[in-house]
């Protein structure tokens, strides 16, 4: 098959007017949200998605998606303007970037990024066509032991990837799944969990799930820490960056890109992760480490192109496996469901310009991210000056009619402010909440894969380690645990992590 | 005297056994099966197992390691906009979107320290609900009623109805 000829494909597909429309309103709505504080890409998406039923598959999933690769442009902004994380992606950039706008030097800065954003965003477009095929070829091996295998191991890498404490995350884990089995059981038909609930019967929603716990709870946590934001303006201008810059963001930025790409595919992975480690990365080979954290241009190169990368790569495993390895994409194979497209490996056969029109529209996406971008810098200004007070009871109202209007359902609502009350306790007990998510998604179809690999090996669980590729799956989550647990690294991933708290 | 040293670890140690212990008692009665045919008991029971045993071993540390205090708890963000969203719930059929919306975001609102209702907040309100009404109720067909059930018997009939 022909990258090329596929490629075209995909950008026919992501060119005709409609979805080059979507797109705009996407990356646009993306760098909005990015841009402000205490809105994420997880919040939005999930506030859209009932929006994208009305719309053709490729539309939604291409609007969709460039929320997602926008919002790491927009996060960038206020990094770099406010001394804010407008995105939690975006956390390293604030170190370098706002002491350069501190010395004058926020258009560079600016630039900088959005270049770094922009080249990232192109290869890993380029990445994804490469590697998408193979896997799918893959894929299409795999039995249910080797799904089974499969998602442990991205349950795994999700809880070794994650924040804090080893042993919460894999409670927090532990209760996403159980959470996940809340419904009528697909094969034996018994209602499970439903505690006499009609509304249970299909189980919890995902997108109620995720409001809950990431909009409202998060909204709650976010009012206890409220600051005054204020902007730097001045010194605008200048938004080329120098030749010196150029030769100096290179290296940083290629290596970031391929940082990202990486640790975006791995399961847990995506844009916050890739931005951490390309920080720590360019710290390390840098030949004036001691300037980094005083405005090194290298320091804001470097994580932005990763999460950039990052966000982009993390739908590979969620286009050629149908599984998600975050919390965003997970929301992604929600939307797709909505369209009633199964996510998994035929979607590149069956649905070609969807696969392809999404990988393409990705590179138009960032190419009018990066046009927009700096024009429009003066309404991001205004934006990041709205208030929180004023945002947050909009966010509230948005997420209260978004939830109900996927299932037209009032016990939605009501679920969702649970689910507040608990994502807020959660975070109060320093639990980080993303693996739940994920755990909650695999975990129906992980039962059903187990029962179904057990079914053909007529009861017999060594199925899953005589089977080569589950072996190496289920070895490959083994070694990541004792990896994690064995002191000496758990101690040097707790230093890694708290560099960037 | 207080013998937790690391409250968080002993809440999250809870919560583990709350869930864990819900999921057995609940599904004591699934049936579990056999492992050639995984009845809808045996999945989560293996869960339920293991979070009791999360549990444990959470609540354990928490006497052996000191860790953060768990913090104020932001008792009335939580009771104003929880509390907002479930009346949005229970009011949105019986007083519609508008009203509905209304009280949602004025009762959340509170929750900040920097609430005030001044003019920037008040016509930012008008809009937010005027624009929910045109955009999910009338663009993209939200099946909400705008005036509910409560207050239509108050209005003069619509005219065209």
């Amino acid at each position: 098959m022909d990258v090329f000829a596929n490629l075209l494909l995909g950008l026919q597909t992501a060119l005709a007017p409609l979805n080059l429309l979507y797109c705009f309103v996407g990356v646009l709505l993306g760098t909005a949200i990015g841009v402000l504080p205490g809105l994420g890409p997880l919040a939005t998406i999930a506030m859209l998605l009932p929006v994208t039923f009305g719309l053709p598959p490729e539309a939604a999933m291409i609007m969709l998606a460039g929320i997602y690769y926008g919002a790491q442009y927009g996060g960038s902004t206020t990094a770099i303007l406010v001394n804010l994380p407008g995105e939690s992606s975006s956390v390293v950039t604030v170190l370098d970037g706002h002491q350069m706008a501190r010395k004058g030097e926020a258009g560079r800065a600016l630039a900088v990024a959005a270049m770094a954003s922009f080249f990232a965003g192109t290869a890993a477009t380029l990445v994804i066509a490469l590697f998408a095929p193979p896997l799918t070829t893959l894929a299409l091996q795999f039995g249910p032991a080797e799904y089974f295998s499969l998602m442990v191991l991205g349950l795994i890498g999700s809880i070794v990837l994650s924040h804090g404490s080893l042993l919460h995350a894999l409670g927090i884990v532990l209760i996403g799944l159980l959470l996940g089995f809340v419904g009528i059981d697909v094969t034996s038909g018994t209602g499970r969990f439903t505690f006499g609930f009609l509304d249970l019967n299909d189980g919890i929603g995902f997108v109620t799930l995720a409001m809950g716990v990431f909009g409202i709870g998060e909204i709650i946590a976010n009012l206890e820490k409220e600051e005054s934001r204020k902007a730097i303006m001045k010194s605008l201008i200048g938004l080329m960056p120098t030749r010196e810059d150029v030769r100096r963001t290179v290296g940083p930025i290629l290596r970031g890109t391929a940082l990202g790409s990486i640790l975006g595919i791995l399961p847990g992975g995506g844009a916050m992760l890739a931005s951490f480690g390309a920080y720590a990365l360019e710290k390390k080979v840098s030949k004036h480490p001691h300037e980094f954290g005083h405005g090194a241009v290298e320091g804001v190169a470097a994580p932005e192109a990763a999460n950039n990368a990052g966000a982009q790569t993390s739908f590979i495993p969620m286009l050629t496996l149908g599984i998600p390895s975050n919390a965003v994409m997970a929301l992604m194979v929600g939307a797709m469901t909505i369209q009633g497209i199964q996510p998994g490996p035929a979607v590149m056969t069956e649905q070609p310009a969807l696969f392809w029109g999404l990988i393409a529209s990705m590179w138009v996406g960032n190419l009018m991210l990066l046009v927009l971008n700096l024009p429009l810098i003066g309404l991001w200004v205004r934006m990041i000056s709205i208030p929180y007070h004023l945002l947050f009871p909009i966010i509230v109202v948005f997420c209260a009619i978004g939830v109900f209007s996927l299932n037209n359902s009032t016990f939605d609502i009501f679920f969702m402010a649970i689910f507040g009350l608990f994502g807020y306790v959660l975070k109060k007990l320093g639990a980080e909440p993303t693996p739940m998510l994920l755990a909650f998604i695999l975990g129906p179809m992980m039962e059903e894969y187990l029962r179904r690999a057990l079914l053909l090996a007529k009861g017999d669980p060594s199925v899953l380690v005589t089977r080569p590729i589950s072996a190496l799956l289920l070895g490959l989550a083994a070694a990541l645990l004792v990896v994690v647990i064995l002191p000496a690294i758990s101690r040097t991933r707790r230093v890694a992590f708290q560099e960037d708290a | 005297m207080n013998a937790v040293r690391s409250p968080k670890d002993f809440w999250l140690g809870i919560l583990y056994l709350l869930f864990g212990s819900v999921a057995l008692w609940v599904g004591r009665n699934y049936s579990w099966g056999s492992p050639g045919r995984m009845g809808p008991g045996y999945f989560p029971a293996i869960v339920g197992l293991l979070l009791l045993g999360f549990g444990a071993v959470s609540i354990g540390r928490s006497f052996l390691v000191t860790g953060e205090p768990v913090g104020s708890i932001a008792v009335k963000a939580l009771v104003l906009i929880l509390g907002s969203i479930a009346a949005f719930g229970f009011l949105i059929d019986r007083l519609g979107l508008i009203v509905a919306a209304t009280i949602l975001a004025l009762g959340s609102a509170p929750a900040s320290r920097h609430f005030a209702l001044e003019r920037r907040a008040v016509i930012g309100l008008i809009a937010l609900v005027a624009f929910c009404a045109l955009v999910f109720v009338k663009g993209l067909n939200v099946p909400m009623p705008l005036i509910g059930s409560w207050l239509q018997s108050l209005m003069p009939p619509w005219p065209g109805q």
